[in-house]
């Protein structure tokens, strides 16, 4: 058997970056509290032996305040590891402690990894850790997980007490309340219960784990408590037992610190610190941040050079068509690119060209016009437009860790709670919402800092409303086709529908606020880390990372879904393929006798009060069909909108933009653009607002507390519907604005006054 | 004795007591927040809520709501 050294922390104690120096593996590292959520497990190679690494969740305390507490304490308990390893992080000794304190009780070899010593020598500062030894009563071990210093030593300190049993001990030993504790480990010991000094110290506290865990013995506690008063805490045990064992190490442990009297000269942290959270430019400089970002990774005209000098493009310059044109135009073309949309464009040329030659190459070989339009249509054309969204969507991501990685992102929290608790969410929510603007996975997965389980929930619904990178193409296809049609600007509507998304996920919040998820606001205690530059290394770690993970996710729902779809829309119920030759190019012109088209047109008319359903001649089920197979990924939709286009056209139009296509769908439904525009801004709405994609779906199940997810599916397609048909209504006729307002006051009448008789009663 | 919800920016003082109930109490509990620790009051939002102290070496944030439960005791000098 391996063993196992589990590595246990508080959050910004170092403990990801330690393991990844110690197992060179694959961990997201985060300045925000609590990012470290999955179990990360790697090797260790150096010892004698290979040892298994598992990374716990950052911590603060043993108690059950977060799902994380709970997964650490679990583990330690129930999985037993050979070994745990406690990180300190020496600049922050007390309240790092409080933990060790803790994980003391327990009856498993713990060595404590007291890092950040590159610090405290910066700081003239000079620990005696021989004597902390002495005093803590296990090996104690100085480290720089950053610069990789004393980890050697660690380990083999680590592996000799991983070699011994250690008995639980306590600070607790000497306190008021230890003979009362005593008496109740015992009581546990008569009952063969493993860690009993543990379960009998969280008894005493009164721990909800542990009341539900030995209902029997919470009796006997309370008459064992009875026959005690303290004059100062009463019977607030836990409020006693951690008054103690902060005393205990402010007494023992913290004067072997002995800091270089640095006054109150302000840090460098402080001094970023105090321009950041400004009272007046707080607000303003967080703002430019978020735009910047965004500028950064979807700006077509980067720092808007192409506006202020007038640039000409590459046609007007005289470029003709070859590739190195087509290189040139990734980065410049009547405008400079931003970064974002230059790897965008780089990786869009990539695929496409080198697609290109796969299908050039199996046509070559005479394979037959279907197989050749299979591979290159069905599969390579559906990787391609996912593949090309992955640069510019982990630029994005790498943007907002590098903002996490910093400390940044917890001042966000700071600045934003007061606003954010009006709609009945903590500023800690804003986190995982503005990550939804990249991609909703890692955002939903971030949920799980939010230790409230309704501010949890509301978060998890509300994340796909700001519409990710994969829903862009959709916004800028159908944005730029009605601009084209109706000569307005296509990215003043892709605007309005962001702030359209905010505004339904603050609608929809204040909505559940007042009647499913009623209660109070989660509260808000959070550590404000110390402002550090971003390691190169753990941000590069985590771009690998995610870049895996979205390449999986390409090689397998989205492959298999084109795949699928490509069938569905070239064969016919009788199995007859649709294809057929026309000036050399295989095109399907009969995709409303398909599978898929006559699904399509089976559930057209719940559209209707979109505004693309029966209004539509018979092609308006192109838009059915683009919004299921949406469900799949949302980078199908415009990718649908391009096949469809092909039959609903009469030939290939392959656009990269998706606009021709859009424009040519929009042309043969039987409606005029004038009337047709509302429709389409509500079809961007539905599919916003509507449930995600496959892969998030996935990870919404995952995250969303028991028995909350068929609600969560059902909350998507109402908000949906509601959102899209208020839309199309009232663009469509202007004056019906005026009903839609009279219907939400009516509803939040109704709502106040069932909330009110509520409240009466539950006060009677 | 003085809540430290009124607290004014810079002042410093000793935590005498932690009222409040159940999750919010043990919360500021782990986090450091008990009798005895000396506490600075660092900032306010730019929206004036939350706080922002210095407590045990270290920076915490927390609302005026919760900062109700800590009664301090203020350091003149």
């Amino acid at each position: 058997m391996v063993k196992r050294f589990a590595l246990a922390g508080n959050p910004n104690c170092g403990k990801t970056t330690l393991f990844n120096s110690l197992t060179g593996s694959t961990a997201h590292v985060g300045n925000w509290p609590g990012v470290t959520v999955d179990k990360r497990e790697g090797l260790y190679k150096k010892l004698s032996e290979p040892v298994s690494i598992v990374d716990l969740p950052g911590i603060y305390s043993l108690s059950p305040y977060t799902p994380e507490e709970v997964i650490s304490r679990n583990y330690i308990l129930d999985e037993k590891p050979d070994c745990v390893i406690n990180i300190v992080d020496v600049t922050n000794l007390e309240r790092n402690l409080y933990l060790t304190t803790q994980i003391m009780e327990m009856d498993v070899p713990v060595v404590v990894a007291l890092n950040m010593v590159d610090m405290l020598d910066k700081q003239g500062d000079v620990i005696d850790e021989k004597e902390l030894e002495k005093r803590i009563g296990v090996p104690v071990v100085k480290i720089s997980a950053l610069k990789s210093t004393g980890l050697d030593k660690l380990m083999e300190r680590a592996f000799e007490a991983s070699n011994q049993k250690r008995a639980s001990t306590s600070v607790l030993d000497n306190c008021e309340i230890a003979h009362l504790i005593s008496d109740v480990r015992i009581a546990l010991m008569g009952h063969d219960i493993e860690n009993p000094l543990f379960h009998a110290i969280k008894l005493v506290e009164n721990d909800e784990l542990e009341v539900q865990m030995h209902p029997n013995t919470v009796k006997m506690v309370e008459e064992f408590k009875k026959t005690y008063v303290n004059p100062l805490f009463g019977t607030d045990f836990d409020a006693l037992i951690a008054d103690a064992r902060y005393k205990y190490i402010s007494k023992h442990f913290s004067p072997l610190l002995v800091k270089k009297q640095a006054g109150d000269k302000l840090s460098k942290s402080d001094k970023i610190d105090r321009v950041l959270t400004n009272k007046w430019a707080g607000i303003p400089i967080f703002l430019v941040i978020l735009f910047s970002i965004f500028h950064l990774t979807f700006g077509e005209d980067f720092l808007y050079l192409g506006k202020i000098f007038s640039f000409a493009s590459l046609e007007e310059l005289g470029y003709g068509d070859s590739f190195g044109t087509s290189l040139l135009a990734c980065f410049y073309d009547g405008a400079v690119f931003a970064p974002g949309v230059i790897l965008f464009n780089l990786m869009d040329l990539l695929t496409s060209t080198l697609f290109g030659w796969i299908t050039d190459l199996i046509a070559g070989w005479g394979a037959s016009p279907a197989i050749v339009s299979f591979i290159g249509d069905g599969v390579l054309g559906g990787l391609g437009g996912v593949l090309s969204f992955v640069p510019q969507i982990v630029f994005l991501l790498l943007l907002l860790s590098i903002l996490e990685d910093t400390g940044y992102m917890a001042r966000v929290a700071f600045i934003l709670d007061r606003l954010f608790r009006k709609f009945g969410v903590s500023g800690r929510a804003f986190i995982p919402m503005i990550m939804g603007f990249g991609c909703s996975i890692p955002a939903m997965i971030n949920t799980r800092t939010l230790a409230d389980e309704r501010e949890k929930t509301m978060t998890l619904r509300t994340i796909p409303f700001f519409s990710c990178g994969a829903k862009l193409p959709i916004l800028a296809a159908i944005s730029g086709a009605i601009g084209a049609l109706l000569g307005s600007d296509g990215g003043i509507i892709s605007f309005a529908m962001y702030v359209l998304g905010m505004t339904v996920a603050v609608v929809s919040i204040i909505v559940m606020r007042n009647t499913t998820q009623k209660g109070d606001i989660a509260p808000f205690i959070m550590e404000l880390p110390v402002y550090h530059a971003p390691g190169f290394r753990n941000l590069m770690i985590l771009l690998w990372d995610k870049t895996k993970h979205y390449v999986e996710k390409v090689f397998t729902v989205i492959l298999l879904s084109t795949i699928v779809i490509w069938f569905l829309s070239n064969f016919s119920w009788s199995w007859e393929f649709l294809m057929q030759e026309v000036d050399g190019e295989m095109v399907n012109l009969r995709m409303n006798e398909s599978i898929l088209g006559s699904i399509g047109m089976f559930i057209q008319p719940i559209f209707t009060p979109m505004g693309f359903g029966s209004q539509l001649n018979h092609n308006g089920w192109v838009f059915a069909v683009a919004a299921i197979t949406g469900l799949i990924a949302k980078e199908n939709v415009i990718s649908t909108f391009g096949a469809l286009a092909a039959c609903v056209a009469g030939g290939l139009i392959g656009t990269e933009d998706g606009v021709s296509e859009v424009v040519a769908i929009m042309g043969s439904v039987g409606v005029a653009p004038s009337a047709l525009w509302p429709a389409m801004i509500a079809f961007i709405v539905f599919n916003m607002t509507t449930i995600p994609c496959f892969a998030a779906v996935a990870a919404a199940k995952g995250e969303t507390p028991k028995g909350k997810f068929k609600w969560t599916l059902l909350f998507w397609i109402v908000s949906s519907f509601i959102a899209a048909s208020v839309t199309y209504i009232v663009l469509s006729w202007w004056w019906t604005s005026f009903i839609v307002v009279a219907l939400i006051a009516v509803v939040i009448y109704v709502i106040t006054t069932l909330n009110k008789k509520g409240q009466l009663k539950r006060s009677k | 004795m003085k809540k430290l919800s009124e607290f004014v920016i810079g002042e410093k003082g000793t935590i005498v007591k932690v009222g409040g109930e159940g999750r919010i109490k043990r919360r500021l509990f782990d986090m450091g927040v008990t009798p005895g620790a000396q506490v600075m009051l660092r900032k306010k939002a730019p929206l004036g809520d939350p706080l922002e102290i210095t407590i045990r070496g270290y920076e915490l944030t927390l609302r005026k709501a919760e900062a109700e439960f800590v009664e301090m005791e203020v350091k003149t000098w």
